[in-house]
């Protein structure tokens, strides 16, 4: 049985296709000018027809969604087919992919440097991410994740600061490191017995039994808790989570910001994505081990990310470097309300919900910290693009020459230390409330990270927007003057990032409500 | 003989033929004859060389489609030589290489002005040999066809006469004659053992023979050949321990002979070792500790590649422990055989095995090809020597950057999906240890590709002269690059050609 609509594939492909267009047209040496306008429009595009997706997603019927079944590869030991599909826990984060690649787009617009070749590279980016969200295969899941690297290798070492070449390979080691452990994965999962799919959902429109249902309760071909290593370790590289984190600061410090705003936006979340998918959807009724058994310990770790990395996020001095630390005591979030998963075993209502409530907590985490780190990244770019120094120490009182980006690094800010009706708030008490039932000295904990945030956020605020001026050896007193607040254009990309920090605040069912839907499918 | 052996055999004289005429036509165009001034009419030679190569490879599409004569399976002339799908697939590899290095070779060739006819004798004569290599069935038809390919391929690697040539084929020829050896040794204790040459005969004498437990490989007689015959044939698929040569003979010879060495040499060793050792496989002790074996070679293989390569700062040497690694995890694919009880997937190495060469032979070709064109225009082939590549030959640096990312095993190219096929045989026989050490070692490997990838986009050159390679090698290398690309994105139809050409399972 086959089934093709096309409007995934299409939306997946557009950025890579625009791309290629670029790349066509580079010997008739166009202006950086129409590149790059090319290139936002195809972002914008790709935008509608994600917004389109998630929109038509219907809740009632729930399951899978957009087929798009070829088959693929057929060997004897692996066979694999093309199917792309969303779900409840796909259709937002394909959502948040679009909305983020249209505002890395237009925060791009001050690239100067080999212009084609950084929107192709960027474009690819987007076709990248949004295949790992769409692919409901796991051998292609893999393919996409692994094919984001060349393009974020190519982003942070040529257009990056700093020591980009340095952070680029950093990346790129630990990336495929973690990967490469995943691939062993795929097999050991294929290729037991009783497995002839490598289909991560059920999609009973094509007769396919997910994986999930094929490996429960069977003998594995290694030890069900060796399987789920692989694929946490991978994926717990990519969150990151303590203490595989190493790689992020580097990265992220040295990128372009669009990149940044991508790296933390998106493709972290595929990590996030990866674990709900794989680590919940299979090894809930595997044999000899299951994720349960795993919960406890990984609450433990999650709580160590949260604090270590809001405590290494204080001592910062640069000022990306610390948004990318917040971003590993953020993600200790995520892996904290997945840990929710084993409120199940109790076999009530309630440990049902509280395991439906983390997971979704989770997944809210990361639609949320997408957007709002991403705002976050954008302000200190375009501080960075005026100021020529990150260097805390050496700011202050920006708040004066630039009351624009102040006031949206203050919403940023405020969203990431969870303010209520901004959409932090919604997915941390998410994650608190239905993880402390389960796990409460890891939770409690961990709302430690919470103070931190407040403290290092503020902090950060008060020492770079506030005062009269910035201190003895800092910005000269002529060049401050000089300072200039954001452009009319800028504002795009802003708002894009800003809208959805309040409406889900204050309208949070918007994106809970197709969670949910996801969520329940995978909930065994 | 019939006349079914004679269309068995037609590709490989075709061949034969093809070399002795390259000969002919270079006296005939010597230089000499016209009053010292007519390089041009040698350029022809290259033509009538691709053109001509359109005939082996008719009668090789003739035998497949068996339009006349037939493909069996059956050994023919005496029993000594296949001309089954599995000798045909290969044979294509071998000839579609042989052409598209000649393609990629032409303005390489100025260089050998005074020797061009014996380059293309030489490369032709060592195709042929690969060609009966693949089929041979019996023993010493293995030997002399092994024989028939190594001598050419020695003269090749000494054909620029310079120091590091000259050096590159001392060591070849010694090398070679070693593992020749080494392999002939093998071979007569096999005969001693059954009495027979012919493969088949060999298989079934062995059956009647009794296998002790607790020797390895069931009777010592079968380990010591089965250890001496991978050693001979470790040699020419340059997998380690035997792989000492390896860098320093492609360092030295002429970077398109590299190319050839590193492709189509390899993959006719593979290929008769695959023969000849799965005609074995259905003896479950063989089998067994076959596993370990290779494994055990994989592994050595693979690590010794990778970690020798990250510290490489000349491309040739680079890519020759790349390739080092590479045939490596074509060992793995070796190791995956299939213990009789769990017959069902007992295809699934060879089928790995071929999908890998194949998506191989593309892809290395692609590269060597591409820096075969740049170093022949810089003269530099240290890694810097690539840098600012982009800027002076966009065309080659991306076609280079596609085949690097390929080797190192990027989706969506062949080196991914090869890698998929071929780790996944060994998880499906329970070497779950083999796979992990496997996909370390190709992270390890993103290193140093990564590395020649960031010098060829990112590095600055003074030099900005633009680089323009000839259309012939253009094309040669966009055919590889096409080939790790196409098969990587569309990998069934490859996958079906060789589940077609799996004659020897």
């Amino acid at each position: 049985m086959s089934e093709f609509n096309g409007i995934l594939t299409l939306t997946v492909f557009l950025p890579a296709l625009a791309g290629l267009v670029i790349l066509l047209v580079k010997p008739l040496q166009l202006e950086d000018r129409i590149i790059r306008w090319f290139a936002i429009v195809s972002t914008v595009v790709t935008f509608v027809l994600t917004l389109i997706v998630f929109l038509a997603y219907d809740r009632d019927a729930g399951g899978v969604q957009f087929i798009d079944h070829l088959s693929w590869l057929s060997a004897e030991t692996i066979k694999s087919s093309y199917l792309l599909g969303v779900d409840g826990l796909s259709a937002p984060l394909v959502l948040l992919t679009g909305l983020l690649g249209m505002a890395a787009a237009f925060a791009s617009r001050n690239i100067g440097l080999r212009v084609s070749e950084y929107f192709i590279w960027l474009l690819l980016l987007e076709t990248a991410v949004m295949g790992v969200f769409v692919s409901l295969d796991l051998l292609l899941f893999f393919v996409f994740f692994e094919f984001e690297v060349i393009p974020m290798f190519m982003l942070i070492s040529l257009w990056g600061s700093g020591r980009p070449r340095y952070s680029a390979m950093k990346f790129v080691l630990y990336t495929l490191a973690g990967g490469a452990f995943m691939f062993v994965g795929i097999f050991a999962v294929y290729l037991t017995g009783a497995v002839d799919t490598l289909t991560m959902v059920p999609v009973p429109e094509l007769g396919i039994v997910g994986i999930a249902d094929q490996i429960a309760g069977v003998d594995l071909i290694a030890p069900a808790s060796l399987i789920f290593a692989f694929f946490f370790v991978a994926f717990a590289v990519k969150l990151p989570i303590w203490p595989l984190h190493n790689w992020l600061p580097d990265a992220h410090t040295d990128a372009p910001t669009a990149v940044s705003v991508m790296l933390a936006g998106v493709l972290l979340k595929m990590a996030g994505y990866g674990m709900i998918r794989i680590n919940i959807g299979f090894f809930q009724e595997t044999k000899g081990f299951t994720v349960h058994d795993a919960a406890g310990i990984l609450s433990v770790i999650a709580a160590v990310s949260v604090v270590y990395g809001a405590i290494v996020t204080i001592r910062q001095t640069d000022m990306k470097r610390l948004i990318a630390y917040s971003s590993v005591s953020h993600m200790g979030f995520v892996l904290l309300g997945l840990t929710a998963i084993a409120g199940i075993q109790q076999e009530t209502e309630f440990g049902r919900d509280v395991a439906l409530g983390g997971i979704n907590g989770a997944a809210l985490q990361m639609f949320t910290h997408g957007t709002i780190t991403g705002l976050a990244f954008l302000m200190v770019g375009l501080a960075y693009d005026r100021t020529h120094t990150r260097h805390i120490p050496h700011l202050g009182g920006l708040w004066r020459r630039m009351p624009v980006i102040g006031i949206f690094f203050f919403i940023a800010g405020f969203a990431s230390l969870g303010l209520p009706a901004l959409s932090g708030f919604v997915s941390e008490i998410m994650v608190f409330l239905n993880s402390f039932p389960v796990w409460p000295w890891a939770a409690s904990i961990s709302a430690f990270g919470v103070v931190l945030a407040a403290g290092y956020v503020l902090w950060m605020i008060q020492r770079t927007f506030f005062g009269s001026k910035p201190p003895e050896g800092g910005i000269p007193d002529d060049k401050y003057e000089e300072l200039t607040d954001a452009e009319p254009l800028d504002l795009i990309p802003i708002l894009v990032l800003t809208i959805p920090i309040f409406v889900i605040g204050i309208w949070p069912k918007v994106v809970v409500d197709v969670f949910k839907i996801g969520i329940e499918g995978i909930l065994r | 003989m019939t006349a079914q052996d004679y269309w068995a055999l037609s590709p490989v004289i075709a061949m034969a033929a093809l070399a002795l005429v390259l000969l002919s036509a270079d006296a005939l165009l010597a230089e000499r004859m016209f009053g010292g001034k007519r390089y041009g009419s040698k350029r022809a030679l290259s033509w009538i060389a691709v053109i001509g190569l359109a005939v082996p490879a008719f009668l090789a599409l003739n035998l497949w489609f068996e339009w006349f004569g037939e493909s069996t399976s059956e050994a023919v002339v005496y029993g000594t030589f296949t001309a089954d799908r599995f000798a045909l697939f290969f044979q294509f590899l071998i000839i579609g290489a042989t052409g598209v290095v000649i393609l990629a070779s032409v303005p390489y060739l100025q260089q050998f002005r005074d020797s061009l006819g014996e380059f293309f004798t030489l490369l032709l004569t060592a195709a042929a040999g690969m060609m009966l290599l693949v089929g041979a069935s019996e023993l010493i038809t293995i030997y002399v066809a092994l024989e028939t390919t190594a001598l050419p391929a020695v003269a090749l690697a000494a054909l620029r006469r310079d120091g590091f040539s000259i050096e590159a084929g001392a060591k070849f020829l010694i090398l070679s004659a070693l593992s020749t050896a080494l392999l002939l040794f093998g071979l007569v204790f096999l005969y001693g053992y059954t009495g027979a040459t012919r493969i088949d005969e060999i298989v079934a004498r062995m059956g009647a023979l009794p296998f002790e437990s607790g020797v390895p490989f069931g009777s010592l007689a079968v380990m010591l050949s089965v250890l001496l015959i991978v050693a001979g044939f470790g040699f020419k698929m340059a997998i380690a321990p035997w792989h000492m040569w390896v860098p320093d003979v492609y360092q030295g010879s002429p970077t398109p002979v590299a190319a050839f060495l590193s492709v189509a040499s390899k993959a006719s060793a593979f290929a008769v070792l695959m023969r000849l050792l799965y005609s074995f496989a259905g003896f479950d002790p063989v089998a067994q500790d076959w596993q370990i074996l290779f494994a055990l070679i994989a592994t050595a293989s693979m690590t010794v590649g990778n970690l020798m390569a990250l510290s490489q700062t000349n491309v040739k040497r680079l890519l020759a422990y790349s390739t080092i690694a590479q045939a490596g995890y074509i060992m793995v694919g070796f190791a995956a055989v299939s213990v009789a009880s769990s017959s069902d997937s007992a295809s699934a190495g060879p089928q790995s095995i071929m999908y890998y060469l194949a998506g191989y032979a593309f892809t290395n070709l692609a590269v060597f090809l591409a820096f075969a064109a740049i170093v022949h225009r810089t003269g530099n082939d240290t890694i810097a020597g690539l840098s600012g590549l982009l800027k002076r030959s966009p065309v080659l640096a991306i076609l280079m950057v596609i085949g690097l990312l390929s080797l190192l095993g990027m989706p969506p190219t062949v080196g991914f999906m090869a890698k998929a096929v071929i780790f996944s045989t060994a998880v499906d026989q329970g070497l779950i240890w083999l796979a992990v050490v496997a996909v370390v070692n190709t992270v390890v490997a993103a290193y140093y590709y990564l590395r020649v990838v960031g010098v060829i986009m990112f590095g600055e050159s003074d030099d900005a002269d633009p680089i323009k390679p000839g259309a012939g090698e253009l094309a040669a290398v966009s055919i590889g690059v096409a080939g790790a690309l196409v098969f990587g994105i569309v990998p069934w139809f490859i996958l079906e050609l060789v589940d077609k050409s799996l004659t020897i399972v």
